[in-house]
């Protein structure tokens, strides 16, 4: 049997307030347990919860830039549960009524197509705190540092197909959210995570099979092997003659594998209503037009400006857009190479970033700047260096030894280009391999390379290549 | 001195007659003497109302008094006050100290007010009785075999007791007027948003507000004003400028418009209560009112749509009581299942736990439609009721309570007549309307309440409409015998 996989993402992403979404308490991570914890983050008797104004920007943001509806009006609700590190034994979340709905994001397939991913909804709610249960002799510690946190859990249709349309579906909205300035994206440190609801179905059928959602994944590559396990699983469930149960599972990253957590049955019934402790948010007409004209350059636009200004292919240019840094870098560099897009996009997306991923490091801790990259950039269009040249001048200001200007003029990096001096040395290189020159002159051909070679090796690979070439070629005659 | 109003004392306290510290003692004087026999507060604070009494009488002296400077009054035990126990009436937070002021006690605080303590009230303010505090019944100083009303029991009975001559309350059903009502004195519960509910433990967030109880509408009007303002902590508070109270309440009312619902005098209502109230309306004839009967057709669906809301909006708010982080907590518990099911179990009583279990059944999936939506669809049309009854009124009139102080234990294990006690207030916190009930008359020794109920924001004209009529009449002035 064929299956078809049908997969929808709940993504949580954390909105970059400096305080709560219902209190005024700091929203920095790291700090110690319970420091940023207010008497609203701690659900005391009495308190109430006031929203964070800048949380319904953030939102509006998210919505105008996929395509959705941001709501004229949405209303909190109450999701009530217990469980000791969810403080008033209710998450304030939006329900019936979410902020931003109806909206979708056009993903990149590997076959060069894209697909478009629904949006069904974006909501905003709080984060609750963090139950530690290790070094507490067999009970629990509570951190409520956490609770409060605002949170936009955006909501996607079942449109995903396969493991790595989610894993690009999520890295789409995670480049997103940082284009937007709305989510630091720190999945480390939680700030972007997400839940995946699984299904399969026989190809070819409508209906939808049983899903199971797995919970809590924090990282691209968990994400994709979290869904291809769960897959497996479900086909060799059904295959083998049983069901796939409606359940949550745990995706266990050291063992590879989703456990069940609890099925339907034990689900609990979260008893929604508004809350009516807030009231619901209404947006003006005039506020979205405002949150609009702050809306930055959006990755697609950027992609598409990029092909056509640098005559990038698609492919590079969706690299080089893949994050708000790494375009900005890419055109400051193009920007200071007078203009060469192609080679600043070759170096951006070759030495420079196979340097970056060798170390681990982000575009932000490039040890060398646009200014520095492009300014060598441009000594190699100009002709002062060669492309070979460049890697060494390239090495020498990662090491922190100046700009490629500075380098090439202490280093004594300057190509030669003058056809006397490459004359001259070109006859000592003659005259040093009679045997070869013979031979060559016999016929052949292929000593030219090697030439070449010699020449190279003798300038320390600072003769202009072309130069040589035409040069030695009159002087085998 | 206990006698006074706080028009009376502001006057003593500034002719010098009198200080601050020595009012406050002789209430506090007359809270050991005649509390034992009413259980009307839960916690004294004497220590730091006489500190408060002395700071009260430097202030007078600078000139920079409020008319609440220096005047003792006892609060509810319902609002957190920072180092003071605020039990709710609950054994649940029976060693529950607030680490802050709630808005209002805050406000009384800075207006100079010097609470006495806390008083005693239904437990997280559920009862029309009293009777269901951990700390015990309070007893109505007109006759301690009998209720003083719920919940703000303790309040009502103090005030009505003259062991100080200011309260706070709270009003979610009928809390503050039916216990105004049946102790005799005075007592009003505002426009919803009027005054802050941050700090106020929450019963049913979307009813709750707290108002003053005192012997008079023109100390109930000082009090409401300190009480009342925006807060920028409470998101359902209203930033709307607060009314001189105190100014309005000579006004005429010649041209007043009274609106009398027939549903209010029907079938339910006691005879002589009913008829009390009916001598109460001819005073207002007398001031040059107009009378008018008018109909309120919803009226009958007040109760029920009330207890399926407020019990939902309890369930959710009473959840955060789980022995983790404050409050009561089990012996020993053997995991996190037993320490949530033995800490409430153990923690709360059983009207409490009545209101969550039907709380909760009325939130649940499959039945959420049928409950919780359709009353919020009926508290539309009560509301409906009253704008359109507003449009030929000025105000509304009727008994606030069917019958007069009911004998403890009576109603206690039939919650459904318990329940209608508010049948004539409920509606009243539905609509987020101003309600209020003072003094009117005389039942067999038991006071008897008159209800008026105002549009949104017409406390002011409520508190005239209770000062004249106060002027005229003398129920506010009687005191229960052997407290005078």
């Amino acid at each position: 049997m064929e299956w078809e996989v049908v997969i929808g993402l709940e993504i949580h992403a954390q909105l970059a307030t400096r305080s709560k979404i219902f209190s005024g308490a700091s929203t920095a991570y790291g700090a110690e347990p319970n420091t940023q914890a207010c008497a609203v983050d701690l659900g005391l008797p009495g308190v109430l919860p006031v929203l964070n104004a800048g949380v319904v920007g953030m939102a509006a943001k998210f919505g105008l830039a996929t395509h959705s509806t941001v709501a004229p009006r949405s209303v909190f609700a109450r999701k009530n549960y217990f469980y000791p590190d969810l403080p008033k034994g209710y998450q304030i979340s939006q329900f019936e009524l979410p902020i931003v709905h109806d909206g979708y994001l056009d993903i990149d397939l590997e076959d060069g197509s894209t697909r478009r991913i629904g949006i069904t909804r974006a909501h905003l709610e709080e984060d609750a705190g963090k139950s530690l249960h290790e070094d507490f002799q067999g009970m629990t510690g509570i951190d409520l540092n956490r609770a409060g946190t605002p949170l936009l859990e955006i909501v996607s249709e079942p449109d995903l197909r396969s493991a790595k349309q989610a894993v690009a579906y999520m890295k789409k909205i995670h480049a997103l959210v940082r284009y937007l300035d709305i989510c630091d994206g720190n999945m480390q440190e939680g700030s972007f995570r997400c839940d995946a609801n699984v299904s399969i179905r026989p190809k070819g059928q409508e209906e939808f099979g049983t899903r199971a959602e797995i919970k809590n994944i924090n990282s691209f590559r968990f994400v994709e092997r979290a869904i291809n396990y769960e897959i497996e699983r479900q086909i060799d469930v059904i295959e083998g003659g049983g069901t796939v149960v409606q359940e949550t599972r745990l995706y266990d990253a050291d063992k590879d594998e989703t456990r069940s957590m609890r099925s339907k049955e034990e689900a609990n019934d979260y008893r929604y209503f508004p809350d009516p402790d807030l009231l619901p948010v209404v947006i003006e007409p005039e506020f979205i037009e405002a949150v609009r004209k702050t809306l930055p350059e959006l990755p697609d636009r950027k992609c598409e400006r990029f092909t056509q200004d640098y005559g990038l292919s698609h492919a590079d240019a969706g690299a080089l857009t893949s994050s708000r840094e790494l375009a900005d870098f890419f055109e400051q560099t193009v920007k200071a190479a007078g203009g060469e897009g192609k080679l600043s996009a070759n170096w951006v997306m070759g030495e420079l970033s196979a340097l970056l991923n060798k170390a681990g490091k982000d575009i932000s801790e490039s040890p060398v700047s646009p200014e520095q990259l492009g300014g060598m950039l441009l000594r190699i269009s100009d002709g002062t260096i060669s492309g070979k040249i460049a890697k060494q001048v390239f090495e020498a200001m990662c090491n922190g030894e100046g700009d490629a200007d500075s380098i090439i003029e202490k280093q004594g990096l300057k190509q030669i280009t003058d056809s006397g001096a490459i004359e001259k040395i070109i006859r000592e290189v003659l005259d040093a391999n009679p045997k070869q020159v013979e031979q060559y002159k016999g016929g052949q051909e292929k000593l030219l390379g090697f030439f070449v070679g010699q020449v190279m090796k003798a300038t320390q690979g600072k003769a202009n290549p072309g130069e040589v070439n035409k040069i030695l070629k009159q002087m085998l005659v | 001195m206990h006698q006074k109003t706080i028009v009376e004392m502001a006057a003593g306290l500034r002719a010098g007659e009198f200080s601050s510290e020595e009012l406050t003692r002789s209430c506090l004087q007359r809270i050991e003497t005649h509390d034992a026999q009413l259980n009307s507060v839960i916690t004294l604070t004497a220590e730091a109302a006489l500190a408060a009494a002395q700071a009260a009488d430097a202030r007078l002296k600078t000139g920079d008094a409020t008319p609440l400077t220096g005047i003792p009054y006892l609060h509810k035990d319902i609002f957190c006050t920072e180092g003071v126990r605020t039990s709710c009436g609950s054994r649940m937070l029976d060693n529950f100290e607030a680490p802050y002021d709630a808005t209002v006690t805050a406000r009384l605080k800075q207006a100079g007010a010097v609470m006495l303590g806390k008083t005693n009230m239904d437990e997280f303010a559920m009862g029309s009785s009293n009777e269901t505090s951990f700390y015990g019944a309070v007893k109505n100083p007109w006759d301690t075999e009998r209720v003083p009303g719920g919940s703000s029991g303790g309040s009502a009975a103090a005030v009505a007791a003259r062991l100080a001559p200011l309260a706070t309350g709270t009003d979610t059903g009928g809390s503050i007027r039916q216990p105004a009502a049946l102790c005799g004195i005075t007592g009003i519960k505002p426009t919803y948003g009027r005054v802050s509910r941050y700090g106020m433990i929450a019963f049913a967030s979307s009813l709750d507000q707290a108002g003053p109880l005192a012997t008079s509408a023109q100390d109930a009007a000082y009090m409401l004003e300190a009480m009342s303002g925006f807060d920028p902590r409470d998101s359902t508070s209203i930033d709307q400028p607060v009314e001189s109270y105190a100014q309005s309440l000579e006004q005429d009312l010649r041209g007043l418009t009274i609106g009398l619902p027939r549903e209010y005098f029907s079938e339910g209502l006691d005879a002589q209560v009913g008829a009390a109230v009916e001598a109460a309306i001819e005073e207002y004839r007398k001031l040059g009112a107009e009378v008018k009967e008018i109909s309120l057709p919803n009226t009958a669906l007040a109760v029920p749509a009330y207890y399926v809301v407020a019990p939902a909006e309890c369930s959710s708010n009473l959840s955060r009581m789980d022995g983790v982080r404050f409050g009561y907590r089990c012996e020993d518990p053997k995991d996190l299942e037993d320490l949530y099911t033995r800490s409430r179990g153990e923690g709360f009583g059983a009207e409490v736990k009545r209101r969550i279990l039907i709380g909760t059944y009325a939130l649940s999936a499959g039945y959420y439609d049928a409950y919780y939506l359709k009353a919020q669809q009926v508290r539309r049309l009560i509301r409906d009721d009253f704008v359109q009854a507003f449009k030929d009124v000025d105000i509304i009139m009727g008994p606030t309570s069917p019958n007069t102080a009911f004998r403890l234990g009576e109603r206690a294990d039939d919650p459904v007549t318990m329940y209608l006690s508010d049948i004539y207030t409920i509606a009243v916190n539905l609509a987020g309307l101003p309600g209020m009930s003072i003094p009117a008359g005389m039942v067999d020794g038991l006071p008897v309440g008159l209800q008026l109920i105002g549009d949104y924001f017409a406390e002011g004209r409520l508190l005239n409409a209770a000062h004249r009529f106060q002027q005229v009449t003398d129920w506010h002035t009687r005191m229960p015998a052997g407290f005078e």
